[in-house]
């Protein structure tokens, strides 16, 4: 770290738990549902602050500037099988979390630990929980099975991570209401039950960035089968042929929109 | 054809070398501009592009009214309020809910909040690199940067060589750690970076400065809002109970405690925006006296719907007055109604969405948002891998809103101009003290109509208007007080919460002055569900792709006739569309796979 820093061990110890990423994209609502869960679940001892960050950006400076210890969940593209489980420490953090673009006018998490150290931030410790995303770029979708089922691997990697820092989690006696929070309305169940199929509400991005999304070995081979050839020459093909081919992106969605581009 | 005059009076030439840019850095969500460049590297034919399919109005579809504005929120990590208000007010007017006095006032303080922080940090955070070099800082003498600071901002305490000494301390330690990581999208031996190493220093500090302040001005939206970094909004007021002379224990959130907090926030941000920030942009302006560039439709069309009411549901009351400028005539200012549907209308001719109908246009209430992903015969590269759009065809995800078929800019500048010219006399002040304090600095004679269509006049125009919020925002804290004092504690209108208490079909708008410009919501609601909802962003309106007459939008017309230092550093065509704060509204990840932030710059 660059700069001389004010804490140090005599100091209390302050933990933030932060669920960063956008729910209303998939996967990329991972770290938010995540410290939602360990919300319902957890009574917090009172240095311990659980936030949903969402992807605020230099919004949440002042509450990383205020702690000493920053324990973060998120969804990151590792480049890993889908819904994998990685743990990164420390110095290693800001370059994994640099892979992703965060929000604020596309600032990256990384550059917002990267101002908070230019202010003087220099936490004890920093960990990231990072699980590989299935899918990111469907939006208004909710998280995919295989990756919603690693909430409670995440969320105990993460008490045995605040255990490491000397901090005990009581389980709640009566699951806390879901709003804690975000809004009701953004509650996983609430979130899930009120939501458009994919039929009614397609989600699907623009076919070059889905390209380059996690999932891109799937993409990339349909890509090549329905587009092997340079614009020109497509151009070329029947009407109909060229609806298929250049249309839109083949859906990923497995709930109900099967078809090729367009709405129904 | 390679040379075409536009039906709004813009010539294009796309005959010269094509430079890509793609992704535009330093903005919100993902944009792709293209260009053509003549032999002296002027810039001569411009497409922007939106590349991002953002279906928020679909899956907002059979949703809770009363919900809708926490997915807004969501949209992206910058606009969170100004979404969430126009969604609560765009439901309240469809349900014709009247929110109480107080509810004004404290959402009136939450948006002027919002729109302080937004336009700092936007200046300090993404644009400054424009015009600022940090390296250069480390060869700045501290005494001489005390001097200019003097000069510039007499009244901000900070000026000590001392201090300066220990600011470049602090940043060489920085950069020599190998973390440029802040400052690493710059072209930082680009002639095309004109302040001196004190001036560059000046404007470092303050970017520290700037970094420390704006945390403390959005704790506001944790009073008010009882919570950040997503405040809560509710329709028919605020969710936020007053008991004024209560302690917290008594379980109301605002008694005195807080409302002094928050003036003591609200004081530092008026201060801020009034010794730094404006003294800042007027001190780096003067070095770039001789690029008056950007300027585009400005110059002729701008628009917004006004906000900032004093008398709630009175518009003739609006702090910043709405309008519509066509032509550059600044003496007569149309009028703006967003229900008309002769005046808003979104065009999809060169959008990959599908009408019916693509000559003509749709009123947002009775909007589609079918996509349509198609490229034109002459796009180059594959559907996946495009080296050069086709703009002749479809070429955006952005539709393409106009106002009676006129392309408009819209945001603060379009504002200052539509104040400046209905004799609002807080702007006009404004404009006429700054451009002196300018004019005196740069040695010349520019009146506002030659400066403020300019991408400088953008730049300037956020930082008086972040210094219009401020003032606005301690207003509106006095009459709140002063409301609350006469015995007035209500903060919401809850008697039609009900959805039973609804009509079956009803239809509303909400607007504000949002950051980036004006923001519409439109919202059609049946049997206590949305049935339609549609967005109108101001980015919308000035990243508009070409409509189906062939007139460009703000971002393109701004680019044409820049000159380039360096085609392949495209420092001036960041400089200019920053300077309108891009906002392509969806906070996700995937455009990059392997983190690389530097734009890829493609010239051919």
């Amino acid at each position: 770290m660059p700069l001389a820093m004010d804490n140090n061990d005599s100091q209390a110890s302050s933990i933030l738990v932060l669920g960063i990423g956008n729910v209303l994209w998939a996967d990329e609502g991972f770290g938010v549902r995540a410290v939602e869960a360990l919300h319902r679940r957890f009574d917090v001892p009172p240095q311990v602050t659980v936030l949903d960050g969402g992807t605020q950006g230099l919004y949440l400076l002042p509450y990383i500037q205020a702690c000493s210890e920053l324990l973060v969940i998120d969804a990151i593209d590792y480049g890993l099988p889908p819904a994998t489980i990685h743990v990164v420490r420390d110095d290693e953090v800001p370059s994994f979390m640099g892979a992703k673009k965060m929000s604020l006018h596309q600032t990256g998490f990384q550059e917002v630990l990267a101002a908070a150290q230019l202010l003087g931030w220099q936490p004890r410790h920093l960990t990231l929980i990072g699980v590989q995303p299935q899918v990111i770029d469907d939006y208004g979708g909710s998280l995919r099975p295989e990756v919603a089922a690693r909430i409670d691997e995440v969320i105990q990697l993460a008490v045995e991570e605040l255990g490491a820092w000397k901090v005990t989690l009581r389980p709640r006696e009566a699951i806390a209401d879901q709003g804690g929070l975000a809004a009701p309305a953004l509650a996983l169940d609430h979130y899930e039950g009120q939501r458009p199929s994919s039929r009614d509400a397609c989600r699907l991005g623009d076919a070059r960035f889905l390209v380059q999304a996690s999932h891109a070995e799937t993409l990339t081979d349909t890509d090549n089968e329905t587009d092997p050839s340079p614009m020109a020459e497509r151009q070329h093909h029947q009407p109909s042929a060229s609806r298929s081919s250049i249309q839109g992106p083949t859906c990923l969605d497995t709930t109900g929109c099967s078809r090729e581009g367009g709405s129904p | 054809m390679t040379q075409t005059r536009t039906p709004n009076g813009f010539d294009l030439d796309r005959s010269g070398r094509r430079i890509v840019v793609d992704p535009v850095t330093r903005i919100e969500g993902h944009m792709r501009c293209e260009v053509n460049v003549d032999d002296n590297n002027i810039i001569r034919n411009a497409v922007s592009t939106g590349t991002m399919w953002r279906g928020l109005e679909v899956i907002l579809k059979g949703r809770d009214p009363r919900d809708a504005w926490a997915f807004v929120e969501r949209i992206c990590g910058v606009c969170t309020g100004c979404h969430a208000l126009a969604s609560v007010r765009a439901v309240e007017n469809a349900l014709d809910i009247r929110i109480p006095r107080n509810a004004h006032l404290i959402r009136e303080m939450m948006a002027k909040v919002l729109q302080w922080h937004d336009h700092v940090v936007h200046f300090y955070h993404l644009h400054a690199l424009d015009w600022v070099n940090p390296v250069n800082a480390l060869r700045a003498d501290p005494r001489a940067t005390s001097r200019l600071q003097q000069l510039t901002g007499p009244n901000h305490p900070l000026s000590s060589p001392g201090y300066f000494r220990d600011v470049q301390n602090r940043l060489k330690t920085f950069i020599e750690s190998g973390q440029l990581g802040l400052f690493k999208n710059g072209y930082w031996d680009n002639p095309a970076y004109k302040l001196s190493p004190e001036a560059d220093l000046m404007a470092t500090a303050h970017y520290l400065e700037a970094l420390d302040l704006q945390k403390e001005i959005v704790k506001v939206h944790t009073v008010f809002g009882g919570k950040n970094p997503h405040p809560n909004y509710m329709v028919g007021g605020v969710p936020c109970a007053i008991n004024i002379d209560g302690d917290l224990a008594a379980g109301a959130p605002l008694n005195m405690e807080r409302l002094n907090f928050v003036r003591a926030r609200m004081e530092e941000a008026f201060a801020f925006s009034q010794n730094v920030y404006l003294p800042d942009v007027i001190a780096i302006a003067s070095f770039y006296k001789d690029w008056l560039h950007g300027g585009g439709l400005a110059g002729s069309n701008v628009m917004d719907y006004g906000d900032y009411s004093k008398v709630n549901y009175d518009k003739s009351t609006d702090q910043l007055k709405g309008g519509a400028i066509v032509g550059g005539n600044w003496d007569e200012v149309h009028e703006v109604d967003p229900t008309d549907p002769e005046q808003i209308q979104e065009f999809v001719a060169h959008s990959w969405y599908r009408y019916a109908d693509e000559s003509k246009g749709l009123h947002p209430w009775d909007g589609e948002t079918e996509h349509h992903y198609e490229l034109g015969q002459a796009t180059v590269g594959t559907r996946t891998h495009i080296r050069e759009l086709d703009e002749s065809a479809k070429y955006s995800w952005i539709k393409s809103p106009r106002w009676r078929g006129h392309a408009m800019e819209v945001g603060p500048l379009a504002r200052y101009i539509l104040n400046y010219a209905q004799g609002n006399e807080f702007v006009i002040d404004q404009v006429d003290s700054s451009l002196a304090a300018f004019n005196q600095l740069a040695g010349t004679r520019l009146t506002p109509r030659q400066a403020l269509p300019s991408t400088i006049g953008r730049t300037l125009a956020r930082a008086l208007e972040a210094h219009y919020c401020a003032s606005m925002m301690l207003d509106d804290w006095h009459e709140l007080v002063a409301n609350i004092r006469a015995g007035d504690l209500a903060t919401a209108n809850i008697e039609k919460w009900d959805p039973a208490s609804w009509p079956s079909e009803a239809r509303g708008v909400g607007i504000v002055a949002a950051p980036r410009g004006m923001n519409g919501h439109w919202i059609r609601i049946k049997d206590g569900k949305i049935e339609n909802y549609q967005c109108i962003v101001p980015t919308t309106w000035n990243g508009s792709p070409r409509d189906a007459e062939g007139n460009i939008g703000a971002f393109e017309a701004s680019l044409l006739g820049t000159p380039m230092e360096r085609p392949d550093e495209p420092v001036e065509i960041l400089r200019t569309l920053h300077s309108f704060d891009p906002c392509l509204a969806c906070s996700t990840h995937v455009m990059s796979e392997d983190g690389e932030e530097l734009s890829r710059v493609t010239v051919r």
